[in-house]
C-alpha cells in the first residue's frame, strides 16, 4: 500500500489537509452553530439586537440565570412529545429504505443486463417521472387517498416515498450495476444457474458499495422529506420534518423556534450516532466490496 | 437476458412507478388541458360577528347542472398554456411590436412571472450544477487520501449539509446571513460597508441561494464520486505511476476517466434537481428577487383559492424544460446504448 | 355596538352558566383546522365527547388538504375549521352543509352574531375574531413627546422623530414579506383609502385606481423607516424586531398581543413599554386602514345526517360558554363565546371593530386578487416599477388567473 510512489511530498499534504479543514468548517458550521445556539432564548439565537449575543448568552442569562438552558429540547420533547415524530420517521426510513432497495435492486440489475430497447426508453422514462415536482403529484394523490381512505397513515406515506424514489434508486443502481463486469454472471449462467441464482449467488455479494450508496440517499430522503410527509400523513402520525414546520408557526400565530432548533439538533444526533456507529461499515462497504468486484 | 426474465425482475418497481409516477403525470396533462366551469354569479346578503353586507357568491344550482353535465371542467386546449401565468403569446408578441430596443423588450419579458421565474431558474441550474461537481470531485480525491481512521469522521460531517433538512437548514443559514446575523456581520466588516444586506439585493440574494445549493448538494456529488473512486482499478494507476506520471496526470488521466460516468450521473440528477430548485427560496423567504417554476407551482397550490390547472401546466412545463435539459445526455446515453448492444 | 353585544352577552352568560354539560354523540367526528392555541382548545374540547370517534388533524397546511378531504363521499372531515377568507375556497366547491336545522336543534348555547349566514343560510359558526392594529413602545413615544398615531401620516412624523432623536435606526415595523402578507398590507391601505378590488357585482379588477396608488405610496413611504430586509419579514420577524427592542411602531395581528412579550428573554423596557391601541386609519378616511377577521368551524355535506349533527354537537360543547372559566383558555383569542369578558389584550381587535373596519371581503375571487398581489408587488417596493405598472401589472396576473378558474 505504502508504496514509495504513493508518499506524498509535504506541500501536496499540507493543501490537502487544509482543503479539508475547510470544507468541514464549511459543512459542520451552521450545525455546530445551531448546536450551540439550541440552548440559548429565541433573542439569543437570532440575535438580532447584537450578534455577539448568540455567544454570550445575555438574554439567556438574564432569564434563566445560566448562559445555557434547556428550555428548548425540554418543551420539544416533553411538552410536545417530539419521541413519538422520531419513532415516526424512523419506521417511515427503515421500510422506505428496505423496500426501495429490493426493488430497485432487482430492477437496476435488470435495465443493466438486458440490451434491449426498451431498456433505453424505460431508463428516459424513469428520468422524465423523476423530473415531476413532486408537490403536484402530492396535490394529485390527495383526492384518490381521501376516496379510499388511505389518507393519513404511514404505510401510505412509506409507498409514495418509496414510487417516488424509484427512478432515481434505479438509475443509481443501474449505473453501479454496468460496472459490475458481465463475464460474472454469464459464467455463472454458463455452469447452470438461471438468472435469479446468478444474481443471488454472483451479484448480491459484490455489490454492496452501491447498494449501500443508494441505501443512504433513500434513507436521507426519507429522513428529510417535507412535500410528501406533509400533506399525506394526519397530525398523530407526524414524522420529524412536518413537525419541526409545524414549531415554526403560521402568520397569525407565534411559533416557538426555539423548540424547532432543539427538535433540529435532536434529530440530527441519531445520525451522529448511527454513522459513528456503522462508520466501519460504511467505509468498508463503500470500499471492500468493490476490491473484490 | 430474455423478455421474461427482465418482466418478473421489473414488476415490482415498474408497478411502483405506474401507479404513483405515470398515472398522476397523465392526470396532471388531463388537469392542464381542462379547467374549471365558468362560474354563475348571484348576489347575497352575507352575515356575520361583524353585520351584514351584500356581496357575490357563486350561484351553486346553476354551477351544479354545469358540473354534472361535464364532470372534467370545459375543455380549454392550450389556452393555459398561452396564458399571461406561463408562456404569455400575446404579451410577449405585444412587448415584441412596441418596445423600442432589445434591451426594453427583455425587461417587459422579464416583468412576466414565468419569464422571471426561468431566468433565475436557468441561472440557478447552469452556475451551480458544474461548480457543485467540482468541489464534490475535490473533496472525494482529498477524503479519499485520509488516514482511513479519520475517513468515517470526515465522510459525516461532510455529509451534515445533505442531512440536515434543508427546511430548516436554508432557515438557519438565512438567519446567519441577515445583516445582523454571524455572517452578515463578518461580511459587511469584509466589505467595509455597515449597511451591506443581502436580503435587500437582488444579486445578492441570487448569489446566496446560488451558494446555498452548492454547499448543500457538493456532499452528494462527494459520496458518489468517494464510493466510485474505491472502484478504481489498482493495477492501472500502478502502471500510470511506473510510467513516471505525476500526480495531476495520474488524476487526470486514470481517475477521471475512471469517473466520468458516475460523472454524468451526477449532472443528469443535479442538473434535474437543480432545474426544480424550491426549498431555498421559500426558506430564504427570496420570492421578491427570486422566483422559480417549482415555486410557481407551490404559490398556484398554496394560495387561498387553488389553481389547479395552473398548477398542472407549470408542472407539464417544467418536466418539458427537465427533457430539453437532458437532452445532451439523453443522446449520449442512447448511443452508448447503441453501441452495447 | 359590538362591545355592548358582547357584554350584554356577558350577563346572560352569568345567570345561565351551568356545570360541565355532558356531551353524547352517536358518530364519528373529524376535523381539519389550523394549529394555534384556540383551535387546539376547540379540539380537544371536541374530544372530550363519548359515544363516537372524534379525532382532529391540526396543521398549518390545513388549506391544503381540507378541500380535498371534504370532497370525497363520504368526505374524510366532517368539519374544517377556517376563516372568512378560507370559507370561500369551501363554498365555491359546495363542500359544506347549511346549518339552519342543525342550530335550531341543538344551537341554544350560540349567540346569533356567530352565525355566518350566506344567503340567509347559515353555512358556519365563528367563534373567534382578529384584525390588525397598532402595536406601539409607550416608553419610545413619551421619551419623544408624541401621542400614539391615530393615522399612518401621524405614524410617519412619530417615526421620523425617533429616527432623528437617534433613538432607533429603523422605528416602523411592517409585515411586508414579499406574498400573502404583503398583499395583507396592500388590502388594509386600499380598503383604507376607501378602495374596492372588483368593480360592483362582478369580478372584474378596480385596483388601478388613484386609491391603489396611493395605497401603494403610502407603503413606500413606510417602508423607509423599516429594516431594509423587509420584504423578507412576515409577521414572525416583524415580532422579533419588536421583541428585540428595534421596534417602537407596528402594525400587528391582534391574536398575537397576548404572547407579543412572553417570550423568553424579551428585554424588560421592551415588556414595560408594550402597548397597543386600534388601526390607523389612512388619508383622512374615516374608516380604519385594517380587517376584520373571524374563525368558526363548518360541516361538510357529504356525510350522513348523524355524522353531521354529531359534527355540530361536538363542536358547539367546544366552545361553550364555561370553557372561559378557564383563565388560560379565555386569553388565547378574543372570543365571540357568549360571556366572553375581553382582557386588556383584545383592546386593539375591539377598537377595530367599533371603528366600523371593514371585513376581509367573502368574495369567490378574493383569493385569486390576494395571490395575484403578493407576487407582483414586489418589483414597485423595491423601486425597480412605478405605482402604475405594478398595479397593472396585478390587474393582469388576476385577469389570467380569473379566466382560467372560469370567474370571467
Amino acid at each position: 500500500m505504502s508504496s514509495a510512489a504513493n508518499r506524498k511530498p509535504l506541500p501536496l499534504k499540507i493543501a490537502l489537509w487544509s482543503f479539508v479543514a475547510i470544507w468541514l468548517m464549511m459543512a459542520a458550521f451552521p450545525f455546530l452553530w445551531t448546536l450551540w445556539g439550541s440552548f440559548k432564548v429565541e433573542l439569543d439565537f437570532f440575535s438580532i439586537a447584537d450578534w455577539t449575543n448568540a455567544l454570550t448568552g445575555d438574554n439567556t442569562e438574564r432569564t434563566h440565570g445560566t448562559p445555557f438552558t434547556g428550555a428548548g429540547y425540554e418543551g420539544a420533547w416533553v411538552k410536545e412529545g417530539f419521541l413519538r415524530n422520531i419513532i415516526n420517521t424512523g419506521i417511515v426510513c427503515i421500510f422506505v429504505v428496505c423496500t426501495s432497495l429490493t426493488i430497485g435492486t432487482l430492477g437496476g440489475y435488470a435495465l443493466s443486463r438486458s440490451g434491449f430497447k426498451y431498456v433505453f426508453w424505460l431508463l428516459i422514462a424513469a428520468l422524465i417521472f423523476r423530473a415531476i415536482p413532486p408537490i403536484t403529484l402530492v396535490s394529485g394523490y390527495l383526492p384518490v387517498f381521501f376516496q379510499y381512505n388511505a389518507w393519513g397513515y404511514l404505510p401510505t406515506a412509506i409507498i409514495v416515498l418509496v414510487a417516488i424514489n424509484q427512478p432515481f434508486t434505479l438509475w443509481m443502481l443501474h449505473s453501479f450495476f454496468e460496472s459490475i463486469p458481465k463475464e460474472l454472471d454469464e459464467s455463472a449462467k454458463v455452469d447452470g444457474c438461471t438468472q435469479f441464482q446468478a444474481f443471488r449467488r454472483v451479484i448480491i455479494p459484490v455489490m454492496w458499495p452501491g447498494v449501500i450508496t443508494t441505501g443512504l440517499f433513500s434513507f436521507l430522503l426519507a429522513y428529510n422529506d417535507f412535500a410528501v410527509t406533509s400533506m399525506i400523513l394526519n397530525e398523530d402520525n407526524r414524522t420529524m420534518v412536518p413537525q419541526i414546520a409545524a414549531f415554526l408557526g403560521t402568520t397569525q400565530t407565534e411559533g416557538n423556534v426555539m423548540f424547532a432548533v432543539a427538535a433540529v439538533v435532536s434529530a440530527t444526533a441519531p445520525l451522529f450516532v448511527l454513522v459513528l456507529f456503522f462508520q466501519r461499515q460504511i467505509v468498508s462497504g463503500l470500499t471492500a466490496g468493490a476490491v473484490k468486484g | 437476458m430474455k423478455h421474461r426474465t427482465f418482466f418478473w425482475f421489473f414488476l415490482p418497481t415498474g408497478l411502483a412507478m405506474i401507479l404513483f409516477i405515470a398515472a398522476p403525470l397523465v392526470s396532471i396533462i388531463t388537469q392542464s388541458l381542462f379547467a374549471p366551469h365558468e362560474a354563475v354569479f348571484v348576489t347575497v346578503e352575507n352575515c356575520g360577528p361583524f353585520g351584514c353586507k351584500e356581496e357575490t357568491t357563486i350561484d351553486q344550482s346553476a354551477t351544479a347542472a354545469l358540473r354534472e353535465a361535464e364532470p372534467m371542467g370545459r375543455f380549454v386546449g392550450l389556452s393555459v398554456y398561452l396564458d399571461r401565468g406561463h408562456l404569455a403569446v400575446a404579451e410577449v408578441a405585444e412587448a415584441w411590436r412596441t418596445s423600442e430596443s432589445i434591451g426594453e423588450f427583455f425587461g417587459t419579458i422579464y416583468n412576466l412571472p414565468f419569464y422571471r421565474a426561468l431566468a433565475f431558474t436557468l441561472t440557478y441550474t447552469f452556475v451551480c450544477t458544474p461548480l457543485l461537481i467540482i468541489l464534490g470531485f475535490f473533496i472525494a480525491i482529498s477524503v479519499n487520501s485520509l488516514h482511513r481512521h479519520l475517513k468515517g469522521l470526515v465522510i459525516f460531517f461532510s455529509l451534515l449539509p445533505m442531512i440536515v433538512t434543508p427546511l430548516v437548514g436554508s432557515l438557519i443559514l438565512f438567519w446567519m446571513i441577515d445583516s445582523r446575523g454571524v455572517l452578515g456581520n463578518l461580511l459587511s466588516y469584509l466589505a467595509d460597508d455597515p449597511d451591506l444586506s443581502l436580503k435587500a439585493s437582488s444579486p445578492l440574494m441570487w448569489t446566496s441561494i446560488i451558494i446555498y445549493g452548492i454547499w448543500n448538494s457538493a456532499p452528494f456529488a462527494f459520496v458518489v464520486f468517494y464510493a466510485g473512486l474505491q472502484t478504481q482499478p489498482k493495477d492501472t494507476l500502478e502502471a500510470a505511476q511506473i510510467d513516471g506520471a505525476t500526480r495531476w496526470q495520474q488524476i487526470r488521466f486514470v481517475t477521471i476517466p475512471h469517473l466520468m460516468p458516475l460523472v454524468t450521473f451526477v449532472a443528469l440528477i443535479q442538473l434535474m434537481d437543480n432545474f426544480r430548485v424550491f426549498e431555498p427560496i421559500v426558506g430564504f423567504s427570496a420570492q421578491a428577487h427570486a422566483t422559480s417554476l417549482s415555486w410557481i407551482i407551490f404559490n398556484d397550490l398554496g394560495g387561498e383559492t387553488q389553481q389547479l390547472s395552473a398548477a398542472a401546466t407549470t408542472s407539464v412545463l417544467t418536466v418539458i424544460g427537465v427533457a430539453i435539459l437532458l437532452s445532451p445526455v439523453l443522446v449520449r446515453t442512447w448511443r452508448d446504448f447503441k453501441g452495447r448492444s | 355596538m359590538f362591545m355592548k353585544k358582547l357584554a350584554l352577552a356577558g350577563g346572560m352568560a352569568l345567570l345561565s352558566s351551568t356545570a360541565v354539560a355532558a356531551c353524547e354523540i352517536n358518530a364519528r367526528v373529524n376535523i381539519v383546522g389550523n394549529e394555534f392555541p384556540a383551535i387546539q382548545t376547540v379540539g380537544a374540547g371536541a374530544a372530550e365527547c363519548s359515544g363516537g370517534d372524534v379525532s382532529s388533524n391540526l396543521t398549518a397546511d390545513h388549506q391544503k388538504i381540507n378541500l380535498a378531504g371534504m370532497q370525497g363521499d363520504p368526505a374524510e372531515y366532517t368539519s374544517a375549521i377556517i376563516a372568512n377568507s378560507s370559507i370561500v375556497a369551501l363554498i365555491n366547491e359546495d363542500v359544506i352543509r347549511p346549518l339552519d336545522d342543525l342550530v335550531a336543534q341543538y344551537g341554544d348555547t350560540l349567540q346569533k352574531n356567530q352565525l355566518i349566514t350566506i344567503d340567509g343560510k347559515v353555512m358556519a359558526v365563528a367563534f373567534m375574531a382578529n384584525a390588525q392594529h397598532l402595536v406601539y413602545r409607550k416608553d419610545v413615544l413619551e421619551q419623544v413627546g408624541a401621542e400614539p398615531p391615530k393615522s399612518y401620516e401621524e405614524m410617519l412624523e412619530v417615526a421620523k422623530m425617533i429616527r432623528d432623536q437617534g433613538i432607533m435606526e429603523n422605528p416602523v415595523g411592517g409585515a411586508y414579506a414579499a406574498g400573502w402578507n404583503l398583499a395583507q398590507e396592500f388590502n388594509n391601505m386600499f380598503m383604507g383609502y376607501g378602495g374596492e378590488h372588483f368593480k360592483a357585482g362582478t369580478a372584474e379588477p378596480n385596483i388601478n385606481t388613484e386609491a391603489g396608488v396611493k395605497a401603494l405610496e403610502m407603503m413606500k413611504a413606510l417602508s423607509e423607516y423599516m429594516n431594509p430586509d423587509f420584504l423578507t419579514h412576515d409577521s414572525n420577524a416583524t415580532n422579533a424586531e419588536y421583541r428585540a427592542g428595534n421596534v417602537a411602531l407596528m402594525n400587528m395581528w391582534g391574536s398575537r398581543a397576548a404572547t407579543l412579550t412572553e417570550a423568553d428573554g424579551v428585554p424588560q423596557e421592551v415588556v414595560d413599554g408594550f402597548a397597543i391601541a386600534g388601526p390607523m386609519t389612512v388619508g383622512g378616511g374615516e374608516t380604519p386602514a385594517s380587517t376584520l377577521w373571524w374563525d368558526g368551524w363548518t360541516v361538510a355535506k357529504n356525510i350522513s345526517d348523524e355524522e353531521a349533527a354529531s359534527t355540530f354537537i361536538a363542536l358547539t360543547h367546544a366552545i361553550r360558554p364555561a370553557i372561559l372559566e378557564d383563565e388560560e383558555i379565555s386569553t388565547q383569542a378574543v372570543w365571540l363565546i357568549d360571556g366572553y369578558d375581553p382582557t386588556p389584550a383584545a383592546e386593539g381587535v375591539f377598537a377595530a371593530a367599533q371603528a366600523n373596519t371593514i371585513p376581509y371581503p367573502m368574495l369567490p375571487f378574493m383569493g385569486l386578487m390576494h395571490t395575484a398581489l403578493g407576487a407582483e408587488l414586489t418589483d414597485f417596493m423595491q423601486g425597480k416599477e412605478s405605482a402604475e405598472q405594478a398595479l397593472k401589472d396585478v390587474e393582469a396576473a388576476y385577469i389570467a388567473a380569473a379566466k382560467e378558474k372560469g370567474f370571467l
